[in-house]
């Protein structure tokens, strides 16, 4: 790790600022990784959520960043189509993950046997006494 | 040396792109795979900024907006068909 690091910084400093970039898309493509794991290994969809919502977005912001910071380096070109695009999944990753999981709780999916609180189960049937 | 980083990348997104597909195929319940589906889209977005450093090319910007709306949109009204069985609700005055 050492060696690669001297041999970036050995590099010019438009080929070093170039893989700095690199490195970060690297980053975000591992943390798309772990979050495919997450979604095999989980029980049930409520925690799958965590892995396909939480770090997918984390990953996807960091190849885009690294993308952008690319042309930013390379032809010195400030795009403002991939901020936007990091504005737009940074926006909407979270809500569709809500959509999901409020989706299938109310479409009566079980949540796995290993789960210890329902708070939600108590405050729906209060919302149908009370309706 | 960054052609090599880039396509380890690329590696390692087509495998989570295989074990989101693998979650598609086998999913117990609808809201598995339409949650699979959405994992699909945002992988592929960075697929595609990925590619556009690959070939060093901006052609490719618009083409990241439009799957992210179109994805948004397909979790959107697949959740909705899901939790209400409509995807397009009317309500009338009676």
């Amino acid at each position: 790790m050492r060696a690669l690091w001297k041999g970036v910084l050995s590099l010019n400093a438009n080929v070093s600022s170039e893989m700095v970039a690199a490195i970060l898309i690297l980053t975000g493509t591992i943390f798309s990784f772990l979050s495919a794991i997450g979604i095999i290994r989980l029980p049930d969809v409520y925690t799958r959520s965590h892995a396909a919502s939480k770090s997918s977005t984390l990953g996807v912001l960091f190849t885009l960043f690294g993308a952008f910071l690319f042309f930013l380096f390379a032809d010195n070109f400030f795009s403002i189509r991939l901020l936007l695009g990091i504005f737009f999944v940074f926006l909407t990753a979270p809500i569709s993950a809500h959509v999901i999981c409020r989706a299938a709780y109310r479409s009566s999916v079980e949540m796995s046997s290993t789960s210890v609180r329902d708070d939600l189960k108590g405050a729906l049937r209060k919302e149908q006494e009370d309706a | 040396m960054i052609e090599i980083i880039l396509m380890l990348s690329l590696g390692f997104l087509a495998l989570s792109m295989m074990a989101t597909i693998f979650r598609l195929v086998i999913g117990p319940t609808t809201p598995d795979r339409v949650q699979a589906l959405d994992l699909l889209g945002i992988n592929l977005i960075s697929a595609v900024a990925i590619f556009s450093v690959l070939l060093n090319t901006h052609a490719f910007m618009e083409v990241i907006l439009l799957i992210g709306i179109l994805s948004f949109i397909g979790t959107i009204a697949f959740a909705r068909f899901m939790e209400r069985g409509v995807v397009i609700e009317r309500k009338r005055l009676k």
